[in-house]
């Protein structure tokens, strides 16, 4: 500082600085590359390791599903060829694994269903749409009719009953997954507010129902339903082999999802119930209209998976014997005019694919979801 | 808890036995129809194909009853069990006959059923690889073995071994693809598990026609349907069904000339096809009874072809399951 004298010009500086290298780049691939994969030696080995893994999978899983794979004609040509897949025995199947055993005249009935309920669920989940509470009503109450009445049949207006033994396939998965979504979303939001509620006896019926299904495993519950019930109930109260283990499912995930909400309204701040109390809203206005609509967006992650979680778990139904769509692909592979090594892959690749893109959707939508809702939020 | 279970499953076996109703024949005829304990899915005995239409030897023993007691074999309705709930689901009076690869044995009769006649003899053999030049399973001496771990079938290989005084080293896996996988990689001479499974593993191997399966049936596995007790009616309809297959095979009576067989002379074949006599009525069945089971399911030899015999892909040798005047053990009482 002592050259800092007024008078002097010490201060000044007379040369420029030499330039300055250009900083390095900030944006574009290769400055992703090195901040991403190369920041340190760790992670530089991190990098070269899963590489080395990919590299090592991918190729011969490509190969062997798509280069190599028969993709026409019989057992023999796919015994011919152990390299590839043998899409050839899905294409045989597909009809089976799509319906089960439901009588081949009748399939269209199961496709109108299916197409009927993709455009209302499609309606309903794309936040553009016009008039989505139309969607809501056509879905949750329309819907179910007409679905029963398309897949059970209705001999009134000319539909021959199919019994649900002979439902299977794909039909049975998204059906199991469907019902048990639309059920146990309401149900278990009623079961959370129940838990949390002021009135004891309320407030100990949803605990006890909570507690008790989350203690008993689900293939417990199934077996209980579908074995112990017929000993019990005279034949004519019996529910339907299909409807014992769809009960069994909703109830479940009910209690479930009950807990995910309740994790939702404990994160409410007071003050949004004093506030709304204050203002002289009812209770079920104030949960309606100020904490449930915040408590359920907080808690997207955890309804979204849950909902995995049930999609996934459709296939325990296969233990008390309805051919779901896992079933049904290990039927499939049993198939004796068909039995080969690559067979069984075959079937688990196809059947693998299937689950992910379903469950890859919805973890998909819900992330936009999340988005979306917290835009709001963001200050 | 576990009390609980032990009592409510007490309470299930109680409950099985007293609501074991009479009157199943009745029940079914007022339906209008047969329900069916079938097998999930079993290569050749219990398995729906590509268009969803169950194929098999016990399936196929369904139809025939339904054909016995409706007239029409497609009027029966299949409910696949799994082997833990099989007995329940007939005990408890959900299925009418339960026609799903069970062994029969005396603690299962003592369990409030009844197994009828046995419609095919199962038992433990071997697989080998022809190359091995091995033709009788006592000649797999210092072998070793691939086998299902913790089942009956590990046991019975120990057992075989120890009576015939000969060594083995056993290579035993969880579950049956790792089995199936380990005897083709080579790392055992021969595989073991129940012949009826042993034709349906012997063609998911590379090449089939290099293995063969040995003639030896070392264990007892006498498959059969079953029914609940206190229903004689029904027992007898679901035995005899079984009996006029094979008494079909016997005398020669197809589903295709059964028709021609009507105007046969022999009174043995009159005496079937209900032609003469009244044999249908003690049943409380029509005297057609035979005669719909043997046009519209066969005999047993035809069921047995297509089902698992030379003219399926399973290919299993009649062996044991010939007639009784073919050197097997299907015998039926005469017909009169």
């Amino acid at each position: 500082m002592s050259d800092l004298t007024i008078g002097s010009r010490t201060y000044l500086q007379r040369e420029k600085n030499p330039a300055l290298p250009p900083p390095r780049l900030t944006s574009g691939p290769l400055a992703w590359v090195r901040q991403n994969l190369f920041s340190s030696i760790g992670s530089s080995v991190l990098t070269f390791l899963f590489l080395a893994l990919a590299l090592w999978i991918i190729p011969s899983l490509i190969d062997f599903a798509f280069v190599k794979a028969v993709w026409s004609g019989d057992a023999a040509t796919c015994r011919a060829n152990l390299d590839g897949a043998c899409w050839a025995f899905i294409r045989d199947k597909f009809d089976y694994l799509r319906y089960g055993s439901y009588p081949i005249d009748q399939r269209w009935r199961v496709d109108v269903t299916e197409v009927v309920g993709a455009v209302l669920i499609f309606w309903l989940l794309w936040n553009g749409a016009p008039r989505r509470n139309v969607a809501a009503l056509l879905f949750f109450i329309v819907y179910p009719i007409l679905a029963f009445v398309l897949l059970r049949g209705a001999p009134l207006i000319g539909l021959p009953v199919i019994d649900t033994s002979l439902w299977g396939g794909v039909l049975i998965t998204l059906l199991m997954s469907v019902i048990g979504i639309v059920f146990s979303l309401p149900l278990g939001v009623l079961l959370a507010l129940g838990r949390r509620s002021q009135m004891p006896i309320v407030k100990a019926a949803c605990v006890t129902f909570i507690e008790f299904v989350r203690g008993v495993p689900f293939i417990t519950v199934l077996f209980m339903a579908n074995f112990m019930l017929p000993l019990f109930v005279p034949d004519y109260l019996t529910p339907d082999r299909l409807l014992r283990p769809m009960i069994g499912t909703a109830l479940f995930s009910a209690a479930y999802m009950a807990e995910v909400v309740r994790a939702g309204l404990q994160a409410m701040p007071k003050g949004q119930y004093e506030g709304a109390m204050a203002l002289g809203i009812g209770y079920w206005p104030m949960m309606r209209l100020v904490v449930l609509p915040q408590a359920l967006t907080t808690v997207i992650p955890g309804i979204v998976s849950t909902f995995i979680g049930l999609f996934k778990d459709t296939t325990l139904v296969a233990i008390v014997g309805i051919a779901d769509f896992l079933r049904t692909v290990e039927t499939a592979r049993l198939d004796p005019s068909w039995a080969g090594p690559t067979i069984s892959p075959t079937g688990y690749l196809f059947a693998a694919s299937f689950y992910w893109v379903f469950c890859f959707g919805m973890s998909r939508y819900s992330q936009r979801t999340e988005r979306r809702l917290s835009k709001g939020r963001k200050h | 808890m576990l009390k609980f279970a032990a009592g409510l499953l007490g309470l299930a076996f109680c409950a099985g036995a007293t609501f074991a109703q009479a009157g199943t024949l009745d029940t079914v005829k007022g339906r209008g129809q047969l329900i069916c304990g079938a097998n999930t899915a079993l290569a050749g005995f219990g398995i729906p194909d590509s268009s969803g239409n169950w194929t098999g030897l016990d399936v196929d023993f369904c139809r025939a009853v339904a054909a016995a007691v409706l007239g029409d074999p497609t009027k029966v309705k299949f409910i696949p069990l799994n082997a833990k709930d099989r007995f329940t689901a007939l005990q408890s009076g959900e299925v009418d006959v339960l026609s799903r690869n069970s062994t029969w044995t005396s603690s299962r009769d003592n369990q409030a059923m009844l197994f009828g006649p046995v419609n095919f003899y199962d038992g433990q053999g071997f697989m080998v690889r022809k190359k091995q030049n091995v033709s009788s399973a006592k000649e797999l001496d210092g072998a070793s073995i691939c086998v299902q771990q913790g089942t009956t079938t590990e046991l019975n290989l120990a057992d075989y071994f120890r009576t015939n005084k000969m060594k083995y080293d056993s290579v035993a896996f969880q579950d049956e693809d790792t089995v199936l996988k380990a005897y083709e990689s080579g790392r055992c001479d021969a595989l073991t598990t129940d012949s009826s499974g042993l034709y349906a593993e012997r063609l998911r191997l590379t090449a089939p026609d290099d293995h063969m399966v040995l003639p030896e049936i070392i264990s007892k596995e006498p498959l059969s349907p079953a029914v609940r007790q206190g229903d004689d009616q029904w027992f007898n309809i679901v035995r005899w069904t079984h009996y006029a297959m094979l008494t079909g095979e016997e005398l020669g009576v197809t589903s295709k000339n059964v028709d021609d067989m009507m105007k046969s002379e022999n009174p043995d074949i009159r005496r079937l096809l209900g032609v003469e006599g009244d044999q249908g009525k003690g049943f409380g069945l029509g005297n057609d009874w035979a005669y719909n089971i043997i046009k519209k399911v066969g005999n047993y030899g035809e069921v047995f072809d297509r089902n698992v015999g030379e003219g399926s892909p399973l290919k299993v040798k009649r062996g044991i399951n010939a007639l009784w005047n073919k050197g097997g053990l299907q015998y039926a009482p005469p017909i009169r």
